[in-house]
């Protein structure tokens, strides 16, 4: 059985579909999982041309340590009986896997909302930063959008005396 | 003290990591950006709007007037775009 509340950094790609059921093997008491995985998209339409790969550089140590702390808060906030966040660095192309948030609990509501916390906080306090490339050109580094503050906004802030603000 | 520094940040200060010893009056994370601004044209260019520059203490995030007492590494870094 895999440990119910795993956070996972790493280079390689996952299997979503494997992840959530290695999550519940074994369990009779999950009556909902949420699987949600974020992709490397294309993005065509931009006017410096599609994107041809994402490379992510993140802070070794700390990303594992403050996706640990959100999932904590997510459980403290939700009665949730197993959560699994995955994470890549390093280059990714379009339709590749970035992220994959599972959670579980006997409800879905619970399941749904703690996924979506767990995403909307990662986004703006995990140490992760995205670099482009278009059409072949290396180099500019994604910012962040006030879109995703507001989105972790509407979540009262995880309860840590040292958040960034 | 370690420090560490990531994406652009990094970039323009050419270095991912040092050792510093700032002086005795460098109390919190503000006035180590500052003073790190001051040592050179690419630490100017990392700090020129050090509103937009994030920190960590020992792996934590950090607000600018976090004091650094005790602390063994600190991290700057642009804003977060994982996800």
């Amino acid at each position: 059985m895999a440990a119910p509340f795993t956070v996972r950094i790493q280079a390689e790609d996952f299997d979503a579909a494997a992840d959530a059921a290695a999550l519940t093997c074994g369990r009779t008491d999950i009556g909902a999982v949420v699987t949600f995985t974020g992709l490397c998209r294309a993005d065509a339409g931009h006017p410096d041309g599609a994107l041809t790969a994402l490379t992510l550089e993140h802070y070794p140590g700390m990303a594992e340590e403050e996706i640990g702390r959100l999932v904590e808060e997510a459980r403290q906030r939700w009665p949730l009986d197993g959560a699994l966040v995955v994470h890549r660095f390093g280059r990714i192309v379009p339709g590749e896997n970035i992220v994959l948030v599972v959670t579980a609990s006997v409800h879905r509501g619970a399941a749904f909302a703690a996924a979506e916390f767990l995403m909307d906080w990662l986004k703006t306090s995990a140490p992760f930063w995205k670099q482009e490339e278009r059409a072949g050109t290396p180099g500019r580094w994604v910012e962040a959008k006030d879109l995703d503050d507001d989105a972790a906004a509407r979540w009262a802030p995880p309860a840590r005396p040292d958040a960034a603000e | 003290m370690k420090l560490l520094y990531f994406a652009w940040v990094r970039e323009r200060v050419g270095l991912d990591c040092e050792n510093v010893d700032p002086p005795a009056g460098v109390g919190t994370v503000a006035e180590l950006a500052a003073w790190l601004a001051a040592r050179g044209e690419g630490y100017a260019h990392a700090f020129e709007n050090p509103k937009v520059v994030r920190a960590a203490i020992d792996r934590r995030h950090a607000r600018p007037d976090s004091p650094l007492a005790g602390a063994r590494e600190i991290a700057f870094f642009p804003p977060m775009t994982g996800g």
